[in-house]
Order: structure tokens, then C-alpha cells, then sequence
């Protein structure tokens, strides 16, 4: 039921699809198997008692070549795919938790519990996204440490006005359906009938934005970081941080430190972007089109045109 | 668990209506809302009376905008009622909350126009048609569940159950999908159905399969049924008794034979006279109302079918929009010039759609009272069998403009005619 | 009907490709249309009546192919540019959906409806004669000229209807396609727009074919029928005759299903329409035909036309020579399911 338009697409959206999902999940094999497959950890600036070189061009040692403090870059490319998806993903379902339910209720009950929230999220939704990133990620790191859960908390918060907008209004015109009257002529109360007439009707347009915000957070994470407010260098590898630290090499014609972490980036947004977009256009029924097969009619014996 | 029958509301009546109103207030346009502007309010359902008695089943039947819907969802607690009572078994309804209606959801049921709609897209047969079981605890297991699930699908035909039982809604025809729905309705064993035109948007050919079926339900389970429809075919096919309803009032009612035979209300006449058969013997008539349901928002004075009745006479509620329809209702007949030169006379059109008995013309800057007056005598004598001037007092000309005064408009009240009761002044001993 | 006609169809074919196959919602029909004559199509949903419709305009669904020949005044539709075709389009043939809300345009006034047609199709017009041409029309539908310059909403449902009504016969069409014009509409008002529908044939010398499941509305509009049945016309005829005396036995039973104020018993046919990607062979109708011989299963009827213009597709009526020995033995029917319908 729920795969059967992802399986039966065809064309453009699948190839979108086919593309997006491949480069996401080379990124999350890099992040759960990041200690197998980088040479180094992520703050390791010496191997077998010797250090490094500082700002080594990629070789068969160091791929991607090494920073000024003498870190392997290819390690913490690596490793900072593994924090990308760790805030991502704990972002995201904070989010869903946090926001499906809320946009559930509001558009289910309406009222004055509908206007307050409204009013809530429209206030979070006006700030700037980075901004309140920023804010918020100061003050929530300062409770709980400069770790990887007060930015993806961060992120969260300005990711939950959008399901909680999405979900209220799908909700606020399924619940017009005949078939919520229904569940309420058969006794249904009003729990019943958002967990099982509104829920699985509502929540089918948040998988594209999730995938869609997923990618967004990746650039909010590394914002943050490149400002100095994500992430500690001590905590985790984080590619805004190390953007960052590359901008001074960038001058001395040292490209390496800045490159990678920067072409990660670029390639898990596109990934994660194409497939919210192959995903939309799969689940969307109004961008989806009945797929017209070509008709060929078979010739009619001229002598038998006419009698019927 | 439904409230034990008080003697006193007779065993033999299960549903009784009192006065019943609905309105709905209109939301208006954004600058009015801003300026807390009243919109207004629909007067859905304006004032109903009613009972139903044990195993019968009452048609409520009307156009759109009659309330025959919204009475529908008031007997079930679906709306919730201005003013008026309605009670089931002796228990008042309207007045109940949420929580107190669920456990008499079990002997009140409902069944919808759209099937498709009606059925959680996201929920297969099996689940959809036992959720009801679920809900009301009435179950203990997961094999009682089937059990009593399957017997509901055999029960409604959808055999064989295995085929029927996993499907989804959207692999269902029209006709199959009706069929889950009564059988979701019946699981309960409920009482009463209210059936929301449950025909209307099947195939033809389907019709008369979902009505049998309706009808050995009713027979079997003992149920007594609300039909709901415009279709005055199927209702009198299926009810016992019949309500015709015109915007939120019942203006007919009776056993269905005599509705059917011998027709009292002009409007019940001229629904009858509009059905189209497939008898070739049979022409539509031609005698068929003017216009169309007016807006429920502003209805019009005193009996809100006298502007299309062929009958209406003095105390029927003429105002001024009659003498603008009338005046509109010419003007398709006119040639362009002589259509420009009457138009002309008046100095806003929009000025006759007063409520009220005294309707005041201004004439345009150039034009007189005095024309306006002489083109509606002209009006009068081209047409003196027009139902208006039977409620026209007087056409005078005072203050520089064209005064016509009418004959004060009364509502007609559901007075008794042999078996069932009429609401329309012909009937009105006062005035025969 | 000699070649008066202004409209003649053979051999109609118009099939659309799903995942599933070709569906062959019209698969071989005749039909002719007499300029001022009302013809009503009728059949079960999904019988291809509104995929008729639309062909005879030379409409096609997207992704169909369209076989046979429709001829316009002895041109063939298929064979015209697709210019060519639009130019026809209004001048000549008109259409007139169920829904009017959704066919007027909202930001536009009843009168800019009226000049974009008549600017688009006579360029040479003036704006006195738009006025003049789209008022008559519109009186005679019985809208008030008062109302020449409202919006579409501040119209009711049934003065919609009117105004689709008049924008299609504003440019006086020799042949006005109506699918299902009053489905939408109150039993009074549909009644008014049916005698509106008949009067035509009084008032205009248009060609009107009329798409409806009603078969009162055909009984009371309509000069012939066709019924349809799973793309095919199996009868055509007189509808007065026709409603009299049905040869078909899908048009017996069609009339003895509808529920009408004369319906003493309930009576329906057995089974759905087929599935139009795979329908039976031979004659469609014979898994649901009371009638049902072995000829009708296994080789396809014959036109035959047992009075002057009346034409039926049933082996019932011959010719007897070729429905060969045994071939009109009963047929023995499978069992349908009480829940196999539409």
C-alpha cells in the first residue's frame, strides 16, 4: 500500500529518486562504519609515535592531505558524515515527534488551542532560521554541553513550525472528510479518530519534507559551525567547522582542507534534496500522472466495416 | 448502554423531534469579520417537528438547501441544535455532550451519500467494518472480532467474505463499498439508521440491489430508518411516511400513499410533476415552478415558496424582490429597446429587494412615479392571473416615488389535512 | 436518414492504453445526426457514452487513438489539422458539460464570457452585435438581461447551467454535445432545463446528442436513442418506440432496473459492465443476458433493423440463418456473485 507508488514509478521521478537514495546511503555507510573505514579517528594528529605533517598534500598516506594541526582530512570528512547524520536524524525525529501530533490536534480541535499554536509557530517561523539556530543552540549548549544533542535540539526548533504547519492543514481539510463524520457516528472520540482516520490520511506529504529538511539541516548544522556556535572540535568532526578553519589555507593555495569536507556537503544536500524531490513527485497526487501506455488498434477486414 | 424507555414516551415512538433549529452562522467576508460586521446566519433547519415510531421507516425529502441533511446529522448529535429538542427512547440528545452521545452511537446509526468517502481510505474492510466493535469494548478477543465482522459482510451480501475482507475502499465499486458501509452501520445492532440519500451516487443499475438489500436489513433487524433523499422515486418505494421539506421546514408530511396520490402542498405537486419517467405515454409538465431554492441567508417573507407557487394568494408574503422578479421574469420576453426603455425608469433596481409589506420605487433623475405606477398596471393587465397581485394592496404614487403596498404576509403553520399535515394558506380554514 | 445528416460516425473506435491494456470504451460504432434532432445516448457508467461524446468532437483522452471515421459535413475530424479542428470548435460543434461552475471563469462577467467566444470565432464583430447576439440567447434560456453583466457566482446552479447553455448555442452550432447537463441540478430545475433541452428543437436547427444515465430525461427530451453497452450502441431507434417496445434485452432490462414513481417492484441486472481492457467475446452483454443463447457466446452479433430506423445488435432478432443449428439453445450462465456490481 504505502510502497506501491514509490515501486510503480517510472521516468524522471525514479531516476531521482534511484540517484538520491544511492549518494544518502553511501554517506550512511560512511557514518556507521566510520571507524572501520577512516585510517584515523577524527582528532588523531600522529600514528606509531610520529606526527604528521602539517598541511600535506593529499598522498597514499593522508588521501585527502592534512590541516594545520596535523589532522587526516579523509578521517574527518568520515567521521563528519557520522555527525551530519546523528544531528540530522535526531533532528528530524525530534521534529516529527514534537510536530505531527501538535499539527494533529490543532487542526483537529481548532479554536482557541489552534489560534495559540498558530500564533507560536508563526512567531518561531518568522526569525531567521540561522539566527534562532544560533541563539539557541548558545543557550542550549550551555545546559547540556557543546556535544552533538544541543545543536541537532537547536535545529529542531526550527524545523517543528514546518510539520506543524504542513500536518494542521492537511488536517484541517481531511477532517471535513466524510469519512471523520463517520468515525464519529460510529462512537468514535476524538483520540480515536486522529491515531486512526486522520493520522495515516495526514501524514503522507511529511516524508518529503522531512528528507527535504534533512538536507536543509545539514546547512544549518554547518552554519553553525562555520560561526563557531555548532558543534565543539573536541566533541566530534563537524565539515562547517572545518570549512571554517580551511579558509585561512585557502590563500596559501593549500585547497585540500577546504575542498573535501565542502564537496560533502554539496553531495549530501543534492542527495537528500533529490530524493524528497523524486519523493514528491512519486507520493504528490497532483504531480503524479496516470502513466498512459500507447494504443495501437488493431486494422478492422474492409469487407466487415460498417455491419456493426 | 442506552437509557432504559420510559414508559411515559410509549414504547411504540423512538424518535421524537421538537421544534428543532439549526443555524449556522456565516463567517463573512475578511473586512467584515475585522469590523466584527454580523454575516448573518443560514437558517438550516428552521423549526422541525417530528416522531418516528418503532420499524417505521420517514422519508425526509426536499432540494439542496431544505436541511434535509443537517436534520439528518442533528438526530444523530453530528450537529449541534440552536434551539429544540430531539429524543431518542426519552433521552434529549441536544443536550448531551461528546462523551455522553458515544454509548447511544450504538443504537443510532448512520449511512452516507458517498460510500467512497465515507470509508477511511487508509483502512481495509475487515478493520473498517469491525472498528465500530472495537470502540464500544463490545468484543473480547480477536476471533470474536472476525467472527462477528464476517457474519456483518455476509449479512450485506459481500460474499464471499475472503474476497471482500482485505481489500481497501479504492479496490471497491461503488455499490460494494455502500454494502461495507451498511454493514459497519448494523454491527452494532442499532435501532434506527439515518440513511443519507445511500443511493444517489451509485449506478443505476446498483440502485435497486442497495435498496433491497435496505429493505430486508429493516425487515430482518427490526429497524426503524430516516431516508434521507431528493429523489422522490426510492422514497416512495422505501418509506412508510414522508416529510417534504423546503429551506428548513417541513411543509409535508404523511403516509406516503396519500403523498404520493393525492399531493396537498403545491410544492409536493410540483415535485411530483417534475420527476421525468421513462414512460413515453408521459410528458413533463409544463406548469413547473419559476426559479430556483432561494439562499437560505435572507428567505423570502411568510411562506418561502410563494414566489415559485402557482397558488399563492394575498396572505402568502409578496414583498418587493417579487415585483423585481416579476419585472426580470417581463424583460426576458422584451425586445432590447423596449427592455432599455422600461429599465430606464428606474433609479436602482437593487432598491426592490426589500423585506416588508410597503415597497417604495424611486424613478430614475429624468423619469416619474407616475410611469413607474402606469408600467406596472400595464404588467397587471398583460398578466391579471400573476399570484402577486392577489397580494397587492395598492400601487400609489407618493413623494416623488412609486409606493406599492402589500397585503401583510403570514407564516403558515403545519396545520392538519386528512392523514398528515400541510403547511400552506390554501388549507388555512381562516382563509377559505 | 439519407445524407442529411450532418454529423455521421462508422465505425467509431476510441481506445486508451492503461498499465493494464487498451481500454476500449468505444470499440465500433455507428451513429448519425440530423440537423435539428435530439439524440440521447444512455447506458451503466463506464459503458464509454462520455468518451463517445468527446470523440464526436473529435476530443480525445489523452493517450487514445482513435479508429473509424466521424464525419462533419462529409469531412472527416481525424483527418483535420489540429487547427483546423479548434476552428471548427464552437462554430460547429459545441459542448455542454455537468458542472457549469467549474467551465466559467470566475474573475469574468456572463458578458466578457460571451465576447471572448464571439471576438474569438468573428473577429469582424462589433460590440453592439456581441451585446445583441448574446442577449438574445441568453433570453431565450430565460436569463434576465438585467443579469448580462454579474459574475458566475451570483448566479444559482440552474441559471449556470443556462449560461453554459447559451454560450454554446450563442455561435449557433450545427451539433451541441450535453454530458449529463443536469446531474448536478434540483429535481425542479432539472426539470426546467430538460424542457429547455426539448424546446431547442423548435427554436435552433442544432444537432444535440445527450449524455444521461436518466432514462426520463431521454424519454422526455430526446427524438432517438442510442444505448450504449461496454462500446458499443446495441439499439438505436425512436426513443418514444424504443421505450415502447425494447428489442434489446440490455434495454429491457436497463428500463425495468430504473426505479421510477410507477416501480412496483424492485428489479435489477445481475453483475457489473465488463472490465472494457478485457470484455467478454461475442456478444458483451451475454454473461448478464436473462435471453442469453449459445450464438450470443460465441460470435458477435449482428446490426439488424427490424422496423424502418430502428436498429438493434441481439442474435434475438436474427437473421435466423446465420445463428446456425443449436445456436439458439439457452445458454447456461455462470453463477454472478450477489456483490459483483458496479
Amino acid at each position: 500500500m504505502v510502497w506501491a507508488p514509490i515501486r510503480s514509478s517510472r521516468g524522471l521521478p525514479r531516476w531521482l529518486l534511484g540517484a538520491g537514495c544511492t549518494i544518502t546511503l553511501l554517506f550512511v555507510v560512511l557514518a556507521v562504519f566510520a571507524p572501520l573505514i577512516a585510517p584515523y579517528d577524527f582528532d588523531t594528529f600522529s600514528a606509531d609515535g610520529q606526527r604528521f605533517a602539517q598541511q600535506a598534500p593529499p598522498s597514499a598516506e593522508h588521501w585527502f592531505g592534512t590541516t594545520v594541526q596535523a589532522l587526516d582530512v579523509f578521517s574527518r570528512v568520515v567521521f563528519g558524515a557520522r555527525t551530519a547524520l546523528e544531528v540530522v536524524v535526531l533532528s528530524v525525529a525530534v521534529s516529527l515527534l514534537v510536530g505531527v501530533p501538535l499539527g494533529l490536534v490543532s487542526g483537529y480541535f481548532g479554536r482557541w488551542l489552534d489560534r495559540l499554536l498558530v500564533l507560536i509557530t508563526d512567531t518561531v517561523f518568522s526569525f531567521p532560521p540561522l539566527l534562532l539556530a544560533i541563539v539557541l543552540s548558545f543557550l542550549l549548549s550551555g545546559l547540556l554541553g557543546g556535544g552533538v544533542a544541543p545543536a541537532a535540539l537547536a535545529i529542531t526548533v526550527v524545523y517543528v513550525p514546518q510539520y506543524f504547519r504542513v500536518v494542521r492543514n492537511t488536517t484541517f481539510s481531511a477532517k471535513e472528510a466524510s469519512y471523520v463524520e463517520a468515525a464519529r457516528a460510529i462512537g468514535a472520540g476524538p483520540l480515536t479518530v486522529i491515531t486512526r482516520y486522520l493520522f495515516s490520511n495526514v501524514v503522507q506529504s511529511v516524508p518529503v519534507i522531512a528528507t527535504l529538511n534533512a538536507a536543509d539541516a545539514i546547512l544549518t548544522l554547518a552554519g553553525l559551525g562555520f560561526l563557531g556556535y555548532g558543534i565543539q572540535p573536541t566533541e566530534a568532526a563537524e565539515w562547517g567547522y572545518d570549512i571554517q578553519r580551511a579558509i585561512a589555507d585557502a590563500g596559501a593555495g593549500i585547497w585540500w582542507t577546504g575542498l573535501f569536507p565542502g564537496l560533502a556537503i554539496v553531495l549530501l544536500v543534492t542527495g537528500l534534496t533529490l530524493v524528497g524531490e523524486g519523493l514528491n513527485e512519486t507520493l504528490n497526487p497532483t504531480l503524479r500522472r496516470r502513466r498512459l501506455l500507447p494504443v495501437t488498434l488493431p486494422t478492422r477486414d474492409t469487407d466487415a466495416g460498417g455491419s456493426r | 448502554m442506552p437509557t432504559r424507555p420510559e414508559p411515559a414516551a410509549g414504547a411504540a415512538t423512538v424518535l421524537d423531534v421538537a421544534d428543532l433549529r439549526v443555524h449556522f452562522e456565516l463567517r463573512g467576508s475578511f473586512l467584515g469579520r475585522l469590523l466584527g460586521r454580523d454575516a448573518g446566519s443560514v437558517q438550516a433547519v428552521d423549526g422541525v417537528t417530528l416522531s418516528l415510531r418503532h420499524g417505521e421507516v420517514l422519508g425526509l425529502v426536499g432540494e439542496s438547501g431544505s436541511g434535509k441533511t443537517t436534520l439528518g446529522r442533528a438526530l444523530l448529535g453530528l450537529v449541534r441544535p440552536t434551539a429544540g429538542s430531539v429524543c431518542y427512547r426519552g433521552t434529549d440528545l441536544a443536550g448531551l455532550r461528546q462523551a455522553q452521545l458515544r454509548p447511544l452511537r450504538q443504537r443510532i446509526q448512520m449511512v452516507f451519500q458517498d460510500p467512497g468517502a465515507a470509508l477511511n481510505p487508509a483502512m481495509d474492510i475487515e478493520t473498517a467494518v469491525g472498528h465500530p466493535l472495537r470502540i464500544h469494548g463490545l468484543v473480547r478477543d480477536r476471533d470474536e472480532l472476525r467472527d462477528r465482522v464476517h457474519d456483518a459482510l455476509r449479512r450485506v451480501g459481500l460474499v464471499p467474505v475472503e474476497r471482500f475482507a482485505s481489500k481497501y475502499p479504492a479496490e471497491l465499486s461503488g455499490g460494494q463499498q455502500q454494502r461495507a458501509v451498511l454493514a459497519r452501520a448494523i454491527i452494532l445492532g442499532p435501532e434506527l439508521l439515518v440513511a443519507d440519500e445511500p443511493v444517489s451516487m451509485l449506478d443505476m443499475s446498483v440502485r435497486a440491489k442497495i435498496l433491497e438489500l435496505m429493505l430486508d436489513l429493516r425487515r430482518d433487524l427490526d429497524l426503524s430508518c430516516v431516508y434521507i433523499t431528493h429523489d422522490l422515486a426510492t422514497a416512495k418505494f422505501f418509506c412508510d411516511r414522508v416529510a417534504i421539506m423546503y429551506l428548513g421546514r417541513i411543509v409535508e408530511i404523511g403516509p406516503t400513499e396519500r403523498i404520493f396520490a393525492d399531493p396537498a402542498h403545491p410544492y409536493t405537486r410540483a415535485l411530483l410533476a417534475a420527476v421525468p419517467e421513462p414512460d413515453p405515454t408521459r410528458t413533463l409538465t409544463r406548469q413547473l415552478p419559476r426559479g430556483e431554492v432561494p439562499d437560505g441567508v435572507d428567505p423570502p417573507g411568510g411562506c418561502s415558496f410563494h414566489p415559485r407557487c402557482p397558488h399563492a394568494f394575498a396572505p402568502c408574503g409578496w414583498e418587493g424582490r417579487d415585483v423585481r422578479a416579476l419585472l426580470e421574469q417581463r424583460w426576458t420576453a422584451l425586445d432590447e429597446a423596449d427592455y432599455a426603455a422600461e429599465q430606464a425608469l428606474f433609479a436602482d433596481l437593487a432598491e426592490l429587494d426589500v423585506r416588508g409589506s410597503r415597497l417604495r420605487i424611486r424613478p430614475a433623475a429624468s423619469r416619474s412615479a407616475e410611469s413607474i405606477r402606469a408600467l406596472l398596471e400595464q404588467v397587471r393587465v398583460g398578466d391579471p392571473d400573476e399570484p402577486l397581485w392577489r397580494g397587492v394592496r395598492q400601487v400609489s404614487v407618493a413623494d416623488g416615488a412609486c409606493v406599492v403596498d402589500f397585503v401583510e404576509g403570514v407564516d403558515p403553520n403545519l396545520g392538519p389535512v386528512d392523514e398528515g399535515a400541510v403547511a400552506c394558506h390554501l388549507y388555512d380554514p381562516a382563509y377559505r | 436518414m439519407t445524407d442529411e445528416a450532418v454529423l455521421r460516425v462508422r465505425d467509431l473506435r476510441v481506445w486508451y492504453g492503461t498499465e493494464r491494456g487498451p481500454v476500449r470504451a468505444v470499440d465500433g460504432v455507428d451513429l448519425a445526426l440530423v440537423p435539428g434532432e435530439t439524440l440521447g445516448v444512455v447506458g451503466e457508467s463506464g459503458c464509454g457514452k462520455s468518451t463517445l461524446g468527446r470523440g464526436l468532437l473529435g476530443l480525445l483522452p489523452e493517450g487514445a487513438k482513435a479508429g473509424g471515421e466521424v464525419r462533419f459535413r462529409g469531412t472527416d475530424l481525424f483527418e483535420l489539422s489540429g487547427r483546423a479542428l479548434r476552428e471548427l470548435r464552437g462554430p460547429e460543434l459545441g459542448m455542454i458539460f455537468q458542472d457549469p461552475l467549474t467551465r466559467l471563469n470566475p474573475l469574468w462577467r456572463v458578458s466578457e464570457h460571451f465576447e471572448e467566444l464571439l471576438r474569438t470565432h468573428c473577429p469582424d464583430i462589433s460590440a453592439e452585435q456581441i451585446r445583441h447576439r448574446s442577449l438574445a440567447t441568453l433570453r431565450r434560456m430565460g436569463i434576465p438581461p438585467t443579469r448580462y453583466r454579474n459574475y458566475p457566482h451570483e448566479f444559482s446552479g440552474g441559471m449556470r447551467q443556462r449560461i453554459m447553455i447559451a454560450l454554446g448555442l450563442v455561435l449557433n452550432p450545427a451539433v451541441l454535445v450535453a454530458d449529463e447537463p443536469t446531474t448536478s441540478l434540483d429535481v425542479l430545475v432539472e426539470a426546467q432545463i430538460i424542457r429547455l433541452l426539448a424546446d431547442l428543437r423548435r427554436n435552433f436547427d442544432t444537432a444535440l446528442l445527450l449524455i444521461t444515465h436518466n432514462l426520463g430525461i431521454v424519454a422526455e427530451a430526446c427524438d432517438r436513442v442510442a444505448v450504449m453497452y461496454a462500446g458499443h450502441v446495441v439499439e438505436t431507434g425512436d426513443a418514444r418506440e424504443v421505450f415502447a417496445a425494447p428489442a434489446h434485452p440490455y434495454t429491457r432490462e436497463l428500463l425495468r432496473s430504473t426505479i421510477s414513481l410507477s416501480t412496483t417492484g424492485l428489479h435489477y441486472i445481475p453483475g457489473a459492465p465488463p472490465d472494457l481492457v478485457d470484455p467478454p467475446p461475442a456478444c458483451r452483454f451475454h454473461p448478464r443476458c436473462p435471453d442469453a443463447m449459445q450464438v450470443c457466446a460465441t460470435r458477435d452479433p449482428v446490426t439488424v433493423s427490424p422496423r424502418p430506423g430502428h436498429r438493434v445488435a441481439c442474435w434475438l432478432h436474427g437473421p435466423a440463418e446465420q445463428v446456425g443449428a443449436g445456436g439458439d439453445a439457452p445458454l447456461v450462465r455462470e453463477e454472478i456473485d450477489v456483490a459483483d456490481e458496479a
